[in-house]
């Protein structure tokens, strides 16, 4: 258990560096233009070149440029961005975080809840009408642009039927914090959390319902049956449980995604202040540092909860925990 | 309770009569169980032979009411202490699985589910027919492992499917069907999937249930030896109809149907000279769908002749006081001669070692 | 497109087997396939979907110039057409009292701006069917490039191991680990800026290459997990086994034993991954960095219809639920293929 644990922080540290490196490439050795002219922005003047040359050593090889980049994010945290007339892009990620930290957590309970649900009662249902349905009803949840579906919501919710009873309650965009209000936040969120939950449960359910499915034909399922349990204890206590160690992996990795800016364009549409959006405004501004920032610490981060989320997979699975 | 009331002795434990099991494909039903009929008394062993795809699996099941594939269509009647199984509601079925009738599968591996330990499901079973509390449901748990066998019962209650051997797991998986003291026990290749000095003595335990526990047995398997070593009785199916049935001695010495004969052939003799080559019998078993309409044996039988041909296959008839085979030759005047060489194998004390795999007619084919 | 090659192809065959299902031959593996791909009702109603599709994006040109009489490519605020005999401006005021501000005109009901104007005073239905082509053009392209990728990454991973296994895989964990929209942005912000200059060649930033490529590479660890699974699968058995023992050369192994095999996994990720490719198009093109103005897509219809969302809302919507029936019909078509080939089986198996 414990050289599975370092084997696992050894793959960490080692994946972590690899995607640092990767974003750097990607942001700074393409082949092509000067990065110097892509951070400085457009129309800079020759001081300010020769200023961000200097600061990230573009006149050094790459190996320093990158060891410059890395202190400048994590050490000293002094990246600036210079459209922004010198804006610490560190400190701004980490007031977006809570945004989407609510975000993804309140769409994260709802699909983990509808998909179990979904997925378990159509597997139940194999081949009935309602199978049908729901796993058809998934397919279009996997099928809409979530940033269309979410401009067709505030067109209905905010705009056609906004005075009806149904969506009166429904506040105007943006984001409520919930230390100042709950309820508030909870009603700014409720909507942003469906929308962005639609596509995750149709993966999940599907998904659900063919492990199930496949599930049923093993001879572990047959035993339980032959036991003498109820269909009810069967499906859930021996299939639903065994399926949910690849439920609970995919999950992570999704969660983490989302949280590492995933959510990007559920943010733009509601117009949430998550990192999601700080992205979507340096993307319009074409503010290259803020965008290597936010791109960099969702990676790390995503990386990070994988190895969490490794961690979890050993409890569940007794198999794996002796396996390493 | 349903164990309490003693059936009168004549009564059969298990009466199975024409059980016929049809599965649809493109359209159409295809028998796969054809008029199966046999009885198991109580505390007997009864030994179901045949070739993979010859129906046994499918019989077990079907008495367990554990086919559920959409569209099958299961007709006969079985009688299980004057219970009609057949039609039974899954209800009052699921009463009698794991209580009355218990089963235990052909691969351990695979037969338990692998994120519980193996006390925690044998403790389930036992909770899902007894009011019992956890603590006196792990108490029998663990009293059993004992009794079959494994080692450190109460350590081995908490270990998990994967950690534990074949051998352990199929001992595990009798213990978790003997839970609630089953009168009837199904196994399906109970020995198939392990070594062969394991499947001794799995057998030997199997052989002692019905003194111990008071069990019957249904003992599925394909190997010939397993049935000489264990069962009391013997029914050979081929393709799915019954074609030889009796009590083991008797149609190990004297197998009424030439499928019987070719069998036993096929296993190496323990005295005298060796053959260089085992006769094996030639061809494979017809699929279902292209089951001849009159012997199913008929296309690989060295006796075939035309009566063997024609619709309706050949009944079961009398060779012997309770021993029948669905053969035309008896009935014809011409019974298969008694085997000489093997007359020795079933009355001489039955060696534990069990006859090698090669033996049995699924290698050949 | 790509989804239909295989599958039209499959259909083809089937129609051919069905001539010669009295013979005993058995069928082979892929018009057995195809067979039960034509049974299956769904798929074949997606499949004629996306056909009917594609074809009404061909005819754009048509549509606009000889049905619609517009250009979809020149902004026309201060233009005016002629409805049941009066003329009618395409920017026309708002219905708010004071009659403030001007919004393009709204779905006529005729051939000219079926479904409206845009902002600029261009007709959305002639857009719509220009921006189909973009759209299902760079997902195809990008859903065969990603699969030429991923095959060539997945069988060389798979069937080489060791160290060129561990390099790829870790490099696809790397990949893997960056939410997909956040590198494809990364991709397109650094290439959109300026274009790409690679030695000689030097490629716009409109060119439509750039979200082509960046879309396939984005996908390329999602397609490669599965063919390398079926690789290693295929590795150990017997067949290949045989094959090393012969003595043949692992080109040819590769080329003759593991590629056919891995073909059905192939066919059955081509639709799936056009369907993935065409919601990330439409993603970038929405973030205004995938397919550049004046040249449209369903992404960039709907971006031009965000700020008319609430008084417009066809501009958003049209192309929105193209891209919905679109990626439906390829799920659904991908679904039916893969129940056809039975390539879950295959994959539980290699699991």
């Amino acid at each position: 258990m414990i050289t599975a644990l370092l084997r696992r922080l050894g793959q960490t540290v080692f994946v972590l560096f690899g995607i640092s490196a990767l974003v750097f490439m990607v942001f700074f050795a393409t082949p092509g233009a000067d990065p110097t002219a892509r951070i400085a922005g457009r129309n800079a003047s020759p001081q300010t070149m020769e200023k961000v040359r200097k600061e990230y050593g573009f006149d050094r090889p790459l190996p320093v440029q990158y060891a410059t980049m890395m202190k400048k994010l994590f050490i000293t945290q002094d990246l600036a961005s210079y459209v922004d007339r010198g804006e610490l892009v560190v400190p701004e990620i980490a007031r977006a975080a809570p945004v989407t930290v609510s975000l993804v957590c309140g769409a994260a309970v709802i699909w983990v809840v509808v998909s179990i649900a979904m997925g378990t009662v159509a597997a139940a249902l194999k081949g009935t009408w309602i199978d049908r349905s729901l796993m058809m009803l998934g397919l279009v949840g996997i099928s809409m642009p979530v940033f269309w579906l979410g401009q067709v919501t505030n067109l209905v919710t905010q705009s056609r039927y906004h005075d009806t009873w149904l969506f009166s309650w429904v506040p105007g965009l943006g984001y409520v914090p919930l230390t100042e209000n709950p309820w508030g936040w909870f009603k700014a969120l409720v909507i942003p959390w469906v929308v962005l939950a639609v596509m995750f449960i149709g993966i999940y359910s599907r998904v659900l319902r063919a492990d199930l499915v496949a599930l049923s034909g093993e001879d572990f399922m047959r035993t339980a049956r032959a036991k003498g349990l109820s269909p009810t204890r069967v499906l859930l206590r021996h299939g639903l449980r065994t399926s949910l160690v690849t439920f609970v992996s995919l999950f992570g990795l999704d969660f983490a995604q989302l949280v590492g800016g995933g959510a990007l364009l559920t943010e733009v549409v509601f117009g949430l202040p998550g990192v999601g959006r700080l992205t979507y405004q340096a993307l319009t501004n074409l503010d290259l540092p803020l965008i290597m920032a936010t791109v960099m610490y969702s990676a790390v981060f995503v990386v990070l909860a994988n190895a969490v989320v490794d961690s979890v997979y050993l409890l569940l699975d007794p198999r794996v925990r002796d396996a390493r | 309770m349903h164990a309490d009331t003693m059936p009168s002795p004549a009564l059969p434990l298990l009466d199975v009569r024409n059980l016929c099991v049809s599965f649809p494909s493109g359209g159409r039903l295809i028998p796969i169980v054809e008029n199966v009929s046999f009885t198991l008394a109580e505390q007997e062993i009864l030994g179901l032979v045949g070739e993979s795809g010859s129906g046994k699996s499918v019989t077990a099941m079907a008495l367990m009411g554990l086919i559920d594939s959409p569209g099958v269509v299961i007709t006969g009647s079985a009688l299980f202490r004057g219970q009609e199984l057949v039609g039974l509601p899954q209800k009052q079925l699921r009463r009698l699985r794991g209580r009355q009738i218990a089963m235990i599968f052909q691969d351990p591996m695979t037969a338990f589910t692998p994120v519980y330990t193996i006390g925690w499901q044998i403790d389930e079973q036992i909770r899902a027919h007894e009011k019992l509390s956890r603590k006196q449901a792990r108490a029998r748990t663990v009293q059993l492992l004992g009794e079959m066998g494994v080692p450190d019962p109460a350590r081995t209650a908490d270990r998990y499917p994967h950690q534990l051997s074949g051998g352990l797991r199929q001992r595990a998986m009798i213990a978790m069907a003997l839970s609630c003291n089953p009168a009837l026990l199904i196994a399906d290749e109970p020995t198939t999937a392990l070594d062969v000095t394991v499947q001794a003595q799995i057998l030997d335990l199997i052989r002692n249930l019905r003194t111990s526990h008071g069990s019957s047995v249904l003992l599925i398997t394909h190997d010939m030896g397993v049935v000489a070593e264990t069962c009391d009785a013997t029914l050979v199916l081929y393709s799915g109809r019954v074609a030889e049935t009796g009590p083991t001695a008797d149609v190990f010495a004297r197998p009424g149907h030439p499928y019987t004969t070719a069998l036993l052939a096929s296993i190496p003799p323990l005295y005298g000279a060796r053959p260089d080559r085992l006769p094996a019998i030639a061809g494979a078993p017809p699929a279902p769908l292209h089951r001849p309409a009159g012997c199913a044996f008929g296309p690989r039988c060295q006796f075939v002749h035309t009566p063997c041909l024609a619709a309706p296959p050949p009944a079961l008839f009398a060779v012997g006081p309770s021993q029948a085979a669905a053969c035309v030759l008896p009935a014809e005047g011409t019974p298969l001669p008694p085997r000489l060489t093997e007359g020795a194998v079933v009355t001489a004390p039955v060696s534990s070692q069990p006859p090698a795999q090669f033996s049995s007619p699924e290698a050949q084919s | 497109m790509t989804a239909d090659t295989p599958s039209s192809s499959g259909a083809a065959s089937a129609v051919a087997s069905a001539n010669v299902a009295a013979q005993p031959r058995p069928l082979g593996p892929w018009r057995q396939a195809g067979r039960t791909l034509v049974r299956n009702r769904a798929a074949m109603v997606a499949l004629a979907t996306l056909v009917l599709v594609t074809l009404l994006c061909l005819f754009a040109p048509f549509y606009a110039h000889d049905i619609a009489h517009v250009d979809p490519f020149t902004s026309n605020v201060a233009g005016s057409i002629v409805l049941d005999g009066h003329e009618a401006d395409i920017m026309q005021p708002n219905d708010n009292p004071l009659h403030l501000g001007l919004s393009p005109i709204g779905p006529t009901g005729h051939a000219a701006y079926l479904l409206g104007a845009d902002s600029q005073g261009r007709d959305v239905a002639a857009r719509l069917f220009y921006g189909g082509r973009n759209s299902l053009l760079i997902s195809a392209s990008a859903a065969v490039l990603c699969l030429i990728l991923a095959a060539c990454a997945g069988i060389a991973a798979g069937f080489f191991g060791g160290l060129v296994d561990t390099i790829l895989s870790r490099l696809m964990d790397i990949m893997w680990a960056v939410p997909v929209y956040l590198f494809a942005i990364s991709l397109s912000i650094v290439t959109v800026s300026q274009g790409l200059k690679l030695g000689p060649f030097v490629i716009e930033a409109d060119n439509l290459l750039i979200p082509i490529v960046i879309i396939a590479l984005v996908y390329v660890p999602y397609a490669a997990r599965p063919i390398r699974g079926r690789v290693l699968a295929l590795r150990q058995a017997e067949f290949v086994t045989a094959a090393r023992c012969l003595g043949v050369p692992r080109w040819r192994i590769v080329l003759f034993d593991i590629l056919p095999n891995v073909m059905t996994t192939l066919v059955v990720l081509g639709p799936l991954l056009m369907a993935l490719a065409l919601l990330a198009e439409s993603a970038l093109s929405f973030l205004s960095i995938g397919v550049q103005a004046p040249a449209a897509s369903w992404g960039t219809i709907i971006q031009d219809g965000e700020g008319l969302i609430y008084t417009r809302p066809m501009v958003a919507v049209a192309p929105g639920l193209a891209i919905v029936i679109v990626v439906l019909a390829l799920n659904i078509l991908g679904d039916g293929l893969r129940d056809a080939l039975d390539v879950r089986d295959a994959a539980r198996r290699s699991a």
